[in-house]
């Protein structure tokens, strides 16, 4: 089948190994990636800080050239870009004066009825009903899975999973054998767009993370967007340096499991291009004693 | 302070002019302080979420320049968090957004937000140009502009050695239609900078 595409700007880049692995992934399931013709980056962070009418019109030139394509269903496996192009829909759809704004300031016809999905909704309709038969190592290890706060919020526009506890990528780590673990730090915010404008913010917010991460035992955090993605990975030193502690655990795109799981070799997968080495430790048979998280009281019941 | 709710579109307050232009009725908040107990950057804001909105309640002229002057708005990741816990369902980032925009507009940005607002243009003058966001060449913009030289160049080496970083921008093909949404939004605003 096919499926239309929008990379953004980020998988042509620092984050080229998630286009590599979504690429993998969808090729062991038949389904042929079309990308829009074209296309141009979001806006991002910077549009919508700056100025409103440019935030929406990039977005919608996207989902014009889409729609021109005749591509019906669009994959945005960067949460960011899943995110900007969902509320400039949304928005354009709910306030017809400014769709004629936007409209004239592209000089494109735009209708505003594209499907947008994200990853996790890619994974659940076309990879997660075909699986069987397919995983031939199970991905047998304690997982974080980490949303962040572009997949999920504002829920009233993506209606995508639960805004506090969503569920749909344990689900998927599930599936494919591993054990999410329950931590508390699922959508909490990594820092973003401050990663190179205010760094030691980024630190402490990502530092949180990956200590909540840790101290649940967890062997992997498994990232679908590659802003958290960088922020968790590339700025490890910065928040390992924040948390004074040697926190190593690799982080890895959803995707990535996936692969792994269906036996691609990691440079298939892009996994040499991550700063914390992807060294994935089996999950131990015994549950193991975890060091109970900040402020949460361990029960005797656990132990036994 | 009366506490009054009702609230009118020809209010000339900020708070009005955010009805008016964004939907968002700062009066329906009753400062239960959700927002900022959630907010992850509410530690580096002078005013955290709730307090933003109190000012902008308050329709004091003083405090909306206040605000339009703060590191607070700028230092906002707009996570979303603060919406997703309101009570109220006030679309926070939005007011932020345009209190950002206005603030901007006015040139009175705060200075201490130099450095993130820097970012944002180098970031956009790069879409502006090549249509795509192009890692390098967006750093050592934003280096030029924010004199921050030394930061982040331990990275280079590593993103290049890993594939992750193009020595060239990848433009996109029509480039004379990013240049011109740009020539109508932006630019048009900001009289063309």
């Amino acid at each position: 089948m096919k499926l239309g595409f929008y990379p953004g700007c980020s998988m042509k880049g620092g984050s080229r190994e998630y286009k590599e692995s979504v690429a993998a992934v969808c090729k062991a399931f038949d389904i042929e990636l079309v990308e829009v013709p074209d296309w141009n980056c979001c806006g991002a962070t910077a549009a919508h800080n700056l100025n409103k009418e440019l935030a929406l019109s990039l977005p919608a030139r996207i989902l014009a050239q889409a729609e021109k394509a005749g591509l019906s269903e669009i994959l945005i496996p960067c949460a960011a870009c899943y995110n900007r192009l969902s509320v400039t829909q949304h928005e354009l759809n709910e306030n017809d004066k400014l769709k004629e704004r936007v409209k004239s300031i592209l000089g494109m016809d735009y209708q505003g009825t594209s499907s947008i999905i994200n990853i996790i909704q890619m994974i659940d309709k076309y990879v997660l009903p075909n699986l069987d038969g397919k995983v031939v190592k199970s991905f047998n290890h304690l997982a974080a899975c980490y949303y962040g706060c572009l997949l999920v919020r504002p829920h009233g526009i993506l209606k995508f999973d639960r805004p506090e506890d969503p569920v749909t990528m344990d689900n998927v780590i599930r599936k494919i054998g591993g054990s999410p673990v329950e931590w508390a730090y699922k959508v909490e915010c990594c820092g973003a767009g401050l990663s190179v404008s205010k760094t030691e913010a980024v630190a402490r917010l990502s530092g949180k993370i990956v200590e909540d991460a840790a101290d649940r035992g967890s062997q992997v955090i498994v990232v679908a967007c590659p802003m958290c993605h960088l922020n968790l990975d590339m700025r490890r030193p910065e928040s390992n340096k924040y948390l004074k502690r040697n926190i190593d655990i690799p982080v890895i795109y959803i995707t990535q499991a996936i692969g792994i799981a269906l036996g691609m070799s990691g440079k298939e997968l892009g996994l040499q291009r991550h700063f914390v080495p992807v060294i994935l430790k089996e999950k131990p048979e015994e549950p193991a004693p975890v060091k109970p998280a900040k402020k949460v009281v361990q029960t005797q019941e656990m132990e036994a | 302070m009366s506490g009054t709710t009702h609230q009118t579109t020809e209010d000339n307050s900020l708070s009005g002019e955010l009805l008016m232009h964004t939907h968002v009725e700062s009066m329906r908040c009753y400062q239960c302080g959700k927002c900022s107990a959630g907010c992850p950057m509410a530690l580096d804001m002078e005013y955290p979420p709730s307090v933003v909105m109190r000012m902008l309640q308050t329709g004091d002229p003083e405090l909306e320049d206040k605000l339009l002057r703060s590191y607070a708005i700028w230092v906002c990741v707009t996570c979303e968090t603060c919406f997703a816990r309101c009570p109220m369902e006030i679309d926070i980032p939005k007011v932020m957004d345009y209190l950002r925009e206005k603030s901007l507009k006015m040139g009175i940005s705060s200075p201490k937000a130099k450095h993130i607002i820097a970012f944002h243009r180098a970031f956009l003058d790069m879409i502006d140009k090549t249509g795509r966001m192009y890692e390098l060449g967006l750093t050592v913009d934003y280096k030029m502009r924010s004199m921050t030289l030394g930061q982040d160049v331990g990275l280079a080496p590593g993103m290049m050695s890993r594939g992750k970083l193009g020595l060239f921008p990848e433009m996109i093909r029509d480039k004379k239609h990013i240049a011109g949404i740009f020539s109508k939004t932006i630019k048009r605003k900001e009289g063309g900078q």
